[in-house]
Parts: C-alpha cells; structure tokens; sequence
C-alpha cells in the first residue's frame, strides 16, 4: 500500500526553468525506494518539496490517504518525514546530543534539561546501532559519523519515512556497507526509506523499487529486480549520447607543468598532498582520479595559484610558480575551468558579456583607443554565445538567470578561447546534459590535438578514462598508481587503486614525471 | 514644502549649492560600493579636502587660477589618503573597512581640529576659524542673486569621468567585478589587493576634490567644527541611485530639494527640518527592501512559465 | 611621562575606567547577541542614541528615574524591531539598513528634542532623573579596592551582570542555542523547524534592549542630560570590541575594557597639557590600531 503519494507536482524557480515538472511519485510502506536521475533532474526539489523546504507551485501531497500541505519542515517532520541532506546540516560547535535534539530538547525549569537529553539520545542510538560519542562537537566528527548523526537526528524527531539525498557520495566503501546494513535494518523495523543517488551499482544492491526522473519529469517507477543497470542508465540519460569519442593517439611534446614532491597541510597539520611527483606535457590529456577528499581539490588550487604549496616545487612553462598570482599564470598561458564554478567560475549577477570578459581584461581587441568597446565586447558575446551553444535572452542577460549547464558553458566559452597552452579542466561536464557534455569532450580532444597540455580532474571515471590519454590516481594525497595505456585499465582496477586496494611500485609512479 | 525652492531663484539656487557637494561624496561612496568596500570615510575625506584646500589657499600664496587648481589637487590627495587608511587595512589584514572608517572619522576631526586650531587660526576672528581665503582662489559665482559657483561644472565633468571609469576601463571593470564576486575577480586574474585600494582611494580622491570645491566655492573662511555630514548625505545618495555614476546627479537634486524644502518649510511652519531625515531614512529602507520586488518577480516568472508551457 | 604614570595608578582612574568602560561594555554585549545570531548590527550607535533620549523623557515625565531606564529599554527594544523588520521580513542589506537606521535616529532625536523643549541642542529644559550609584556593603570598606569597585552606577553593575547573564543565556537556555545555532548553521535551525527569521528577530531584540540601557547610562548616568550625538561612535567601537573578543562574552568584554582605559585616558590627559584635539584622538585611534592588529592575528592563524 502506499504510504506516500505525490501527484501531479510541478515547481518553478526564479529563473524560468522547471525543476518538476507534473511529476507523479509514490512509495509502497516498508520498502527501500530508489529515486534517480543525472544531475539536475529535479530529484533534489522534488524531495525539497516533500520535506516541506520549498513550496510546489501546483500538486498535491498525499500521506497515508490524507492530503497534507507542508507550510514548513516542521509539519513534515510531524507527519513523520524526515531528511538526511547532502550537505550535513548540523551546527559546528553543537555536540552530538543538542544537535540530535535541536529543535525538541527536553527541557527543565528554564534551561535545556541535558541529562534527559542525552538519555534520550542513548538510547535511541543503542536501539538502532548508532555507535557514536554523543558529547563531541559536530566540527570534530568524521564524514561518516555525521550522517549517522543525521539519521538519529531524523529517527529522533519520529521520522517514519526517511529521505536520504545521494547519502553515498560522501562515504568511504566501508562507510557505505555499514550504511546498508544500517537502512536494512531500518527497514526491517518498519520504516520507509528513499534512497536518492546515482550509482547504480548500489542501487541494484539495496533497493526494492527504483523511480527514474529525467529532465524535471518522472518517466519510470519499476520494481528493481526487473531491471538491469544498462536499463536503469537508458532511461536516465534518454538515449542519444553513444558517449564515443573519437580521438587519435596522442602525441606528446615538452613538459608544461612539472610537480615536483609537493606538499601541504591544513591547519590541523593534516598532511592532505603528501608528496606528489608528475608533468603534464603539451598535446596530451592527463586525467586526475581519486574518491572525493584525497587530495586532488588542494592540487590543483596550488598549481592555479589559487593555494601555496609547503614545500616542494611546481614549475609552469619552465618557472617556479612558488611566488606567483594566478594573474601572471594566466598570462603565460594558463586556462583553469574549476569544479566550483557558482562561486570561483563566474559573477552569477553580472551580464554573460562580463563574465565571457573577465580573463581577456588585457586584451586589445576588446577595446577602441584606451576605452572598452561596448559593440565589440557584444561581437565577441555574440560569438561564443552561439559557437558554445549558450541558451540565452541575449549576452546581456544576467548568468543568475542561466540554468547549470549553461553557466557551466560560459566558464567553458571563456576558458577555452584564451590561447591557452595548458588547460586546467575540473569537473568539467558535472550537471550539464549529455549533448552538452559531447561538445565540450570534443573540445578538450581538439584543444589537445592543437598542442594544449590538459590536466583533466573528474569524478566521472566514464569521462576520465575516455578522454584521457594517461591516469594518475590519488589516494590519500599521494599518486597510488600511473596508468600510461588508459583502454588497458578497467575501472575495477582503478577501483582499487582509487580505494587504496592496490598501489603500484615507486618505480611505475615515478613515470608520471617525464624527464625529456 | 513641494513647491517652496521653486517659489524664487534664490531658493531655487540653494537647491544647487546643496546639490554640488553631494555630488562628489555620492560619486564617492558609489565608486566604493560598486567595490563591495563598505568604506565610510568619505565624510571624513570631505573634511580633510576642505582642511588642506584651506591651509594651501591661505598659506601659500599662489597666482589666481594657479591657486584654485592647487588647492584642488591637494584636496584631492588628502581624501584620498583618508580613504586610503581602511583599504590598506583591509586589503593587507582583512580588517573591517566599515568599522576603521567609522572610527577614522572621528580621528579626522580631531586631527582637522588641531590643524585648524594650531596653524590656521586667525586670532583675530571672533570664532573659531581660518585666516579668510584670498580671492583668487575661490571659484566664481556665475548666476546672478545665487551662490552657484564654477564647481557644478567640475560637478558634472566628474559624473561623466566617473561613468565612463566604473564603465569603459580595465581599473573599472575590477572594481565592478571584485564587487559582485571577490573569488571569482581573484581567479580570473583581476589584482583583488589593487582593486580593494584603488576603489576606495579613488572614491576618497573625489570625495577629498568634493570638500575643496565646496570650501571654495561656498565660503570666506574654513569654520566647520564637526563633520558636515555630506558623507553619509553620499551613502544615500549612492543608495537612492543604486551606486551608478548616471543617476547620481538626479538623486543628488531630489536630495538636495527635499533639504532645501524642508529647511523653507521650517522656516514658515514650526516643523523641524529634522523631519527630513527621518523620510529619507525610511526612503533608503523602502528603496533596499528588496524582498517587496523579488516577491513580485517570481510570481511573474512562474505565471508566465506556466502559462507558456515553455520547459527550459 | 611621570605625571602620566602617576595619572593612571590613581584609584579614581580606575575608577573612570569602569565608569567610562559601562555603555561601550552594554553596545558590546548588544553587538554580540545579534553577530551570534548571524546579523551584524550596526545600528548600535542609533539604538543607544535613541534610547539616551527615550530616558531622558521618561524619566522627566514620569518622575522616575527606574521608569525612564525601563522606557529607554522598551525604546532601545522597538528600535531593534525596526531593523529586525526591514532586514529580516521586507530582505533589506542589514548594513544599508544599518546606516539608515543610524542617521533616522540622529535626525529623529533632534526632532522629537525640539517638538518637546524647543531646543535642539540639549535637553537642559527636561526636569530628567539620574541613575543613583550603589554603594556595596562591606566592599566599600576595603582600602583602594573599595573605593574602585563600590559606588558605581547601577548601570555599571548591570552591566557586568550581563556579561555573565548572556553567558549563561547562550549556552543554557533553548533561546540561546537557538541562537548560536542560528549563527553557525541557519540551514540545520531551518530544517529542525525553527524560523530562522523569528529567532533573528529575538536576538535583535535582546540586542536593542541591551543597547538601550547603554543609551540609559549616557544620558541618566555619564551625564545627566541628553545632547545631539552624544553617543560619539561608542556602538561604533563597540563593533570592534565584540569582534576582537571573538564573540565570547568574557573575551569581549576585556575588549571593551581596553577601549574604556582609552577613553578615560583620553579624558585624563587633558589635565596635563595635550591639546584636547589630540587626546580625543586616542579611543578612536586605538581603536583602529586593535582592530588591525586583531584582524592580522586572525589572517596569521587561519591559512587559506
């Protein structure tokens, strides 16, 4: 029977675009219930909707037989909803107890009455096999205790349905099977859990049906043994994109960046890049793998200039960077598309004109005698707006106004048209769609093939391993393997090597720096 | 009140003379916060504009036209410096501009006091007060049975440099960018350190030129024993005109009329002139709640989304 | 520079000290109560003003010193209310706010000064009441100390009190965590069910009462009488003091001790001969230098 029925939700934002659009979604009692789609397909707002977070613009939310309208989160948490976000929601300087019982504390005569708090606490933690120091502050816990935190914290305030957003995401393999078994158990007591993400593996694992929403709508509900992971990613991504990528093999020239046993702690001295050794040469693709947090983020904002390095040395186009802005590395040829790209990549309340212009500052053609043009600036926008594809009013239209993957598309028309000889490409397709994605893969080759050096960071190893022609693999701030014959490396092997399974000898990492 | 500064030329005039130093201190404060630098010392800038004017027009005695321009630039370098203060305190420390602003000011008071007391002071003038400005340094009134002096011109000359600074160059493109957005103005490659400084010395510069123009343009001796208040006459004016240089000048009049109006009103009524701050504050709060406006806008977009089918 | 020593080892120094220390030590606490709260208000400076006058007011028209002092609080409290509105409800910049906020009050208190006496300068023509000073049994027989600590103004000891009393607020009570929770993490309050903006509005409201007893002291305590601007920038100094305690009520109010040795210093060394132009220099100035180095410090330790 179904405990949850969501019919006919659609919701709007601020920029025009339709994050739902009529989506019919409900959830069968006790079952473990998968909702998937690619980045951007409006999972996130439809669950936002059904906690209460954010208001549809038109449907209908129905809860065992009743229909509910949630004003806030509080009334879904009464009805028994509760939500384990992305990114934890827990305060800092609380401990574990006042931020499980944030919101509902016992209370005494006028202060928090924390003996009973924490009693509270105990128990429920020891009833579901929470293990967890209740009296350390949030700020202190591992990535993995968190969410546990945020489970107990949901099971606290009686959440009978559980939201789990992309809860693996953050997680170590280990961390990640101890959470299963953990939602197993949860639903062997009864609960209802929904299980956001985008693996597939696990969720063939885990769940017993699966929801597919594509583009803001939901196109499939289907029990999950029915189907297989092929099916599963068909559905999701719509067909269309054979994800080929035609490119021939490179041919590499001189070194362009040189890294040289470079290191760096964070402020609590933990070493987070622990002596990594390798070059990138012109005309070729040197992809970046590892799991999320070892060490690659901090790389590659010491080698833009964006962080200083320790100790060790990076050397670009045959000079220390050691003292330089990110201004003079761009000058000598340095183009950097950054995963973050709503805060680093672009100014979201300026034109798409200033923001196609922020690097070519410098450059003549944007002016007329000392002054910039404003006809030519716009001849320029107009340019890249239609040889990147970017779906606009017009180049002036405000970036805030664009959706993700067309903001992704003015960091990328910028980055790419700067003459650039070596690229930095972060994440460069994560959230845009597929025909998008071609374009900008196509690119990358093409800008590789002209004698451009690109270090390639991704999460996707689908895009690292076909676009790039060598793979370094970071595990714990230090390359555990380098892989020349990309076509030769499955992504099991890389698995391991990612997890820290395998490590290959000093003498195979030592390749990754090419002396000439 | 409404009608009372168009009631004769006189009164009309004044609108003008009050418009002038708003001006300046709008252009200012504007030019700062298109930099997001909440730097609040233009007020004190403006003082030490008129400060150094002051002691160059009255101690060095220089042509005619020689004179003014002097006077000006000296002006100038002194608010600039003022302004400098904050910036080089935020951009090398990351300290508060807003809360070393404010303080500054008062340090700018004491300090303009001190000068004004210990070296400018004519002991034979009843109040406290500089030796009188000689002639040739004081800018001409051109319109007669007004007080309207040849700093409008420089008035409207700086609108349009402004404008085409904030608009047309490299140093102005950096400001407006490490205003919207610092990380990304410091990841494109825009001097972030340089922008933070050269915005609010620039604005203290204009603000610093705003307060010699008005010595010379308004007075016989420098007299003022506290802050004029134009600076934060400025933080209105850049609010009201949303900090671009264009509309500066039309808030600076609005401004300047409902001043001078009220001030006509209370001289025929026996309601304060104070009321006037009290509407413009509520003004400035009305102008910024952005709330009333957002609210309306999504509304708007999701009817017309609907309504249209349109599905990105 | 030994009539400076021997100036300020005098237990009347120290005594001016505490006394001058009172309303920039009740703007710090106010400072602090918004800025956990996660909003910076500095609509400080307008909030004391309004309130020194409110004070003033109350007490010459009810009689009684204790009723101004509460209706200089109810003031400082509605003022607060003004900002909690514009910037919480109608999503007004809280420092544009802020600023106007400041100059309503600076106009406001000179208009409503004039409608009741006339005068727009001073209150002289309001037959206000003054805070009395409380002598402490048995203290006040202690040599040196007890001339120091016993027979400061009610508000000084108020003051103190609330030192400890927000201590105890912030981590005890549901409102308090509320509100540290709300600072660090409004995403975490918001998804418990808690109206970020209410609990905002509630530190902003303790924020302006405790304001409007720092404005109560100023004008029914320092002097007896409400004059234009009489606040002169202490809740301006108040915003770096709270910053330079790191937002810790003990640490913050060390802070704002420093700034009080500065203004009695200030006030002091005109007996000996500097001119007053320089001496009023020193609180703002010092100000200015402790917030630097402060915010230096701060940079050295947090590696970017």
């Amino acid at each position: 029977m179904d405990i949850l029925q969501m019919n006919e939700i659609s919701k709007v934002y601020g920029n025009g675009i339709y994050a739902n659009r009529r989506v019919n979604f409900s959830v069968c009692e006790g079952e473990i219930h998968a909702l998937v789609g690619e980045n951007g397909a409006g999972k996130s707002t439809l669950m936002k909707v059904l906690f209460g977070l954010e208001k549809p613009d038109s449907g209908q939310i129905i809860v065992k037989g009743t229909p509910v309208s949630f004003q806030s989160p509080q009334d879904a948490m009464a009805i028994g909803i509760g939500m384990v976000h992305q990114h934890f929601m827990l305060v800092p300087s609380l401990s574990v107890t006042e931020n499980v019982t944030l919101g509902f504390e016992p209370m005494g005569k006028a202060f928090i009455d924390r003996k009973t708090a924490r009693k509270k606490v105990q128990e429920l933690s020891d009833t579901f096999d929470l293990k967890i120091d209740l009296d350390m502050p949030a700020s202190k816990l591992a990535v993995g205790i968190k969410q546990k935190v945020e489970i107990l914290k949901a099971l606290y305030r009686g959440a009978r349905i559980l939201i789990l957003d992309e809860p693996t995401a953050v997680l170590t393999p280990q961390e990640t099977v101890e959470l299963f078994i953990q939602l197993k158990a949860l639903k062997e007591k009864g609960f209802t859990v929904i299980f956001i993400s985008h693996k597939l593996r696990e969720i063939k694992q885990l769940t017993d049906r699966v929801s597919v929403m594509r583009r803001g709508e939901l196109v499939a509900s289907v029990n999950t043994e029915d189907v297989s992971e092929e099916e599963i990613s068909s559905m999701m991504i719509g067909g269309g994109y054979s994800g080929h990528i035609v490119k021939s093999p490179a041919v590499p020239k001189e070194n362009l960046v040189e890294i040289k046993d470079v290191k760096w702690k964070d402020r609590n001295s933990v070493p987070v890049v622990n002596g990594v050794t390798f070059s990138v040469r012109a005309g070729e693709i040197v992809g970046i793998a590892g799991v999320e947090g070892n060490g690659q983020d901090e790389l590659i904002e010491m080698i833009t200039g964006l962080k200083r390095y320790d100790s060790g040395e990076i050397q670009m186009f045959g000079s220390s960077i050691k003292n330089e802005e990110i201004s003079s590395l761009r000058e000598r040829g340095m183009s950097y598309i950054p995963s973050d790209r709503m805060t680093l990549g672009v100014a979201t309340s300026m034109s798409i004109e200033n923001n196609l212009i922020s690097t070519k500052i410098n450059d003549p053609s944007i002016y007329s005698g000392k002054l910039l043009s404003a006809s030519k600036i716009a001849q320029l926008s107009a340019k890249l707006v239609s040889d990147f594809r970017i779906k606009c009013g017009s180049s002036k239209t405000e970036v805030s106004m664009l959706s993700g993957g067309n903001i992704q598309k003015v960091v990328v028309a910028r980055e790419f048209t700067q003459n650039a000889r070596l690229i930095i490409a972060e994440q460069p397709t994560r959230g845009i769609d597929v025909g998008a994605a071609e374009f900008i893969h196509n690119k990358l080759v093409e800008l590789r093939d002209s004698g451009c050096g690109v270090l390639l960071v991704s999460a996707d190893l689908d895009e690292l391993t076909k676009l790039s022609d060598s793979i370094i693999v970071l595990h714990n701030g230090q390359i555990s393997a380098y892989i020349e014959n990309v076509s030769a490396v499955s992504e099991i092997e890389l698995g391991h090597y990612m997890l820290g399974v395998n490590k290959q000898s000093a003498s195979d990492i030592g390749r990754a720096y090419h002396t000439k | 009140m409404l009608l009372g500064p168009l009631s004769s030329m006189r009164n009309f005039g004044t609108v003008i003379e009050m418009m002038i130093p708003i001006t300046f201190t709008g252009l200012a404060v504007s030019i700062m916060f298109q930099a997001a630098q909440f730097n609040l010392a233009s007020e004190g800038s403006f003082f030490m504009g008129a400060v150094a004017a002051a002691a160059v027009a009255t101690k060095l005695s220089l042509p005619p036209v020689l004179s003014i321009m002097v006077c000006l630039l000296v002006g100038a370098v002194a608010g600039a410096f003022v302004c400098a203060i904050p910036a080089i305190l935020k951009a090398r420390f990351n300290a508060s501009e807003m809360v070393s602003s404010l303080m500054l000011n008062y340090v700018v008071l004491f300090l303009g006091l001190f000068i004004l007391n210990f070296f400018l002071r004519d002991p034979s003038f009843g109040m406290l007060a500089s030796f009188p400005l000689p002639d040739g340094s004081k800018l001409i009134h051109f319109i007669p049975k007004t007080r309207i002096h040849a700093g409008l011109f420089i008035a409207v000359v700086l609108v349009i440099v402004t404008y085409l600074f904030l608009y047309k160059t490299k140093s102005g493109y950096s400001i407006r960018t490490l205003g919207q957005n610092a990380k990304f103005a410091h990841y494109s490659g825009i001097g972030v350190g340089g922008a933070i400084v050269s915005s609010q010395m620039i604005g203290g510069a204009v603000a610093g030129l705003g307060g010699s123009v008005e010595l010379l343009g308004m007075y016989d001796r420098f007299q003022w024993t506290s802050l004029p208040g134009y600076g934060w006459d400025g933080v209105i004016i850049a609010i009201l005109a949303r900090n671009k240089p264009q509309y500066v000048p039309l808030a600076a009049f609005f401004l300047a009329y409902l001043r001078i109006g009220s001030g006509i009103m209370a001289r025929v009524t026996d309601v304060p002139s104070e009321l006037i701050i009290i509407i413009q504050s509520i003004m400035i709060m009305l102008i910024t709640a952005q709330a009333l406006l957002g609210k309306l806008k999504h509304k708007l977009v999701v009817k017309e989304t609907i309504a249209n089918g349109n599905p990105s | 520079m030994e009539t400076l020593v021997s100036l300020i080892f005098t237990t009347d120094f120290i005594s001016s000290v505490i006394r001058v220390t009172t309303p920039i030590l009740l703007a710090t606490m106010a400072v602090l109560v918004s800025s956990r709260a996660g909003v910076l208000n500095i609509s400080i400076e307008g909030t004391m003003l309004f309130s020194a006058l409110m004070g003033v007011v109350g007490s010459s028209y009810t009689g009684s010193a204790w009723l101004g002092l509460l209706i200089a609080v109810i003031s400082g409290v509605a003022f607060s209310y003004l900002l909690a509105f514009f910037h919480l409800r109608l999503k007004t910049d809280v420092i544009l706010t802020g600023i106007a906020l400041n100059l309503f009050s600076s106009g406001f208190t000179v208009f409503l000064l004039f409608m009741l006496t006339g005068d727009k300068g001073v209150s002289t023509k309001l037959a206000s009441k003054v805070l009395p000073n409380i002598n402490i049994p048995f203290i006040e027989d202690i040599p040196v100390l007890g001339k120091i600590i016993s027979g400061q103004n009610f508000l000084t000891y108020a003051a103190v009190i609330s030192v400890i009393a927000l201590h105890i607020f912030l981590r005890k009570t549901r409102t308090g965590t509320y509100i540290r929770a709300v600072g660090e993490s409004p995403e975490a309050v918001a998804t418990a069910g808690k109206s970020v903006n209410n609990i905002r509005q509630t530190a902003l409201l303790i924020s302006g009462g405790l304001a409007g007893l720092g404005g109560a002291f100023m004008s029914m305590a320092y002097l007896s009488m409400f004059t234009k601007d009489m606040i002169a920038g202490r809740g301006f100094i108040a915003l770096a003091a709270e910053a330079m305690g790191m937002s810790n009520p003990f640490l913050s109010f060390l802070a704002s001790l420093l700034f009080g040795f500065a203004d009695a210093l200030s006030n002091n060394l005109q007996l000996i001969n500097i001119p007053s132009e320089l001496t009023r220099v020193v609180p703002y100035l010092l100000t200015i230098i402790a917030l630097a180095i402060y915010a230096a410090r701060a940079k050295a330790k947090s590696k970017s």
